[in-house]
């Protein structure tokens, strides 16, 4: 059993939480575990434990969550959230957990590289002349292969690399 | 019935045998899909790494549906639960909406209510129905034994799906499949995750989880599986064979869209159902069975 070294805690960690969406909920946690049994990534990597992560933000160790990385092994499959008899809502609580660690600069490179695909390109896989020629071949209308709405809806990306409006 | 049809990022890009069974099964219930140019990504995979840049990304779609004053309907289950999500939010969140208005004004776009979202298996169940989808069918499929998978975000988080149907034991995607005689298999596991969303961050972990559904759909009998999302088909068709080099075993076990399998009772051509289009050949599995 390892020990909690309660120094490390920031004891407005759960305050900060519980002003966001999905933070809201977790001090009803009566850490019952019913996530955890029904979570498919803890069946299979003991890294992963939703009840004890909640357990830990109540403790107010933000920092080892937050540059932890098994915040990151989340499926999001919801299985956990449906099932909390408390109505914690775990998989938003841990999708709040993740964009935190973002905003401290804590992020798997698979993470940062969907962020700057769909924020510069509008899309996860941008599309091609080729993937056009493909979609024609199988009988499929062809769409467009360049996007300008989503330089007005992140104007910042383009302040970064420079460009004006 | 007409609906703003919503591709997302990775069906036209990685799962054109989807769209094109789809597109093919709508025209034959009479299901008017609008091509929509301007859609972008739903938001769902940023999700984990910026909340708010994903429902800017949600609320600019569901913007655009609302500006054509048409609904939508989308074929990707993450999609479908993205926009659903975001829609739901910005019912309840006046200062969000506000938030996102201001951004989408520079697109003269306005949020107003949105627009209602439907996976496309919803509409066939709810809006369909089993008359209408059976008068359509030439083809008994009787036999043909199949394990549905669900996926996760098909259902869930149930509130922003409206509860249609229950996630503890759903139903309507085994209702579609056994309206073509075909024999739905029960196996362990049914309702868990793919475990593709784990896939960017940990691959090994993602296929560990898809293997346990490969194994125990395998141990069912079942001649092939039944799958409603693009993402769970990466996972168990694209990447079946790696798992099967992984764990040295053996499944050749079909994966179908639920739009190929209504689509092979209603007689389409193999070929306008993208069936060579899939990994995991199903030339054996038509053989016997259509």
């Amino acid at each position: 059993m390892e020990t909690v070294d309660l120094d490390q805690a920031d004891p407005d960690f759960v305050k900060e939480l519980a002003a966001q969406a999905g933070g809201g909920e977790i001090s009803a946690c009566f850490t019952c575990r019913t996530c955890a049994a029904s979570c498919p990534i803890s069946a299979l990597n003991e890294q992963f434990n939703p009840a004890k992560i909640i357990r830990m933000a109540l403790y107010g160790l933000k920092e080892e969550i937050l540059t932890s990385d098994f915040i990151w092994l989340c499926s999001s499959c919801y299985a956990c959230q449906e099932r909390c008899p408390q109505g914690v809502h775990i998989t938003d609580f841990m999708t709040l957990l993740k964009n935190l660690a973002v905003k401290k600069g804590h992020a798997p490179a698979g993470i940062k590289a969907q962020m700057k695909l769909v924020t510069g390109e509008g899309r996860i896989y941008p599309l091609d002349d080729f993937d056009n020629k493909k979609r024609k071949k199988a009988g499929l209308p062809e769409l467009p292969t360049s996007c300008d709405a989503i330089v007005r809806l992140f104007p910042e990306n383009l302040e970064e690399s420079g460009i004006h409006l | 019935m007409k609906y703003a049809l919503f591709l997302g990022c990775t069906i036209p890009a990685r799962a054109r045998n989807y769209e094109l069974s789809a597109r093919n099964v709508a025209e034959k219930l009479g299901i008017e899909l609008v091509d929509m140019a301007k859609f972008i990504c739903c938001g769902f995979p940023i999700k984990a790494a910026d909340m708010e840049a994903s429902e800017l990304l949600g609320a600019y779609n569901l913007a655009l549906a609302e500006e054509q004053g048409l609904d939508i309907c989308a074929l990707c289950s993450s999609c479908t639960s993205a926009l659903s999500e975001t829609s739901h939010l910005l019912t309840w969140d006046e200062e969000r909406k506000n938030r996102i208005n201001e951004r989408l004004e520079s697109l003269g776009l306005q949020y107003g209510k949105g627009a209602k979202v439907k996976h496309f298996a919803r509409v066939l169940f709810e809006e369909i129905g089993a008359d209408q989808i059976q008068d359509q069918f030439q083809k008994d499929l009787s036999g043909l034994k199949i394990a549905v998978h669900y996926g996760c975000h098909y259902l869930k988080p149930s509130q922003v799906h409206d509860h249609f149907d229950d996630v503890e034991d759903p139903r309507s995607i085994d209702a579609l499949v056994e309206l073509t005689g075909a024999q739905v298999v029960d196996y362990p596991g049914k309702k868990r995750c793919c475990g593709g969303p784990v896939l960017p961050v940990d691959e090994k972990l993602a296929m560990a989880v898809t293997k346990e559904k490969l194994d125990d759909i395998s141990a069912s009998g079942a001649d092939a599986i039944c799958l409603v999302c693009p993402f769970c088909s990466v996972m168990y068709d694209g990447n079946q064979k790696s798992i099967e080099a992984e764990y040295n075993v053996s499944y050749n076990l079909p994966v179908l869209y639920l739009t190929q399998i209504l689509g092979l009772a209603m007689g389409i051509d193999r070929k306008d159902l993208g069936l060579n289009m899939n990994v995991v050949k199903t030339k054996e599995l038509l053989e016997k069975y259509a």
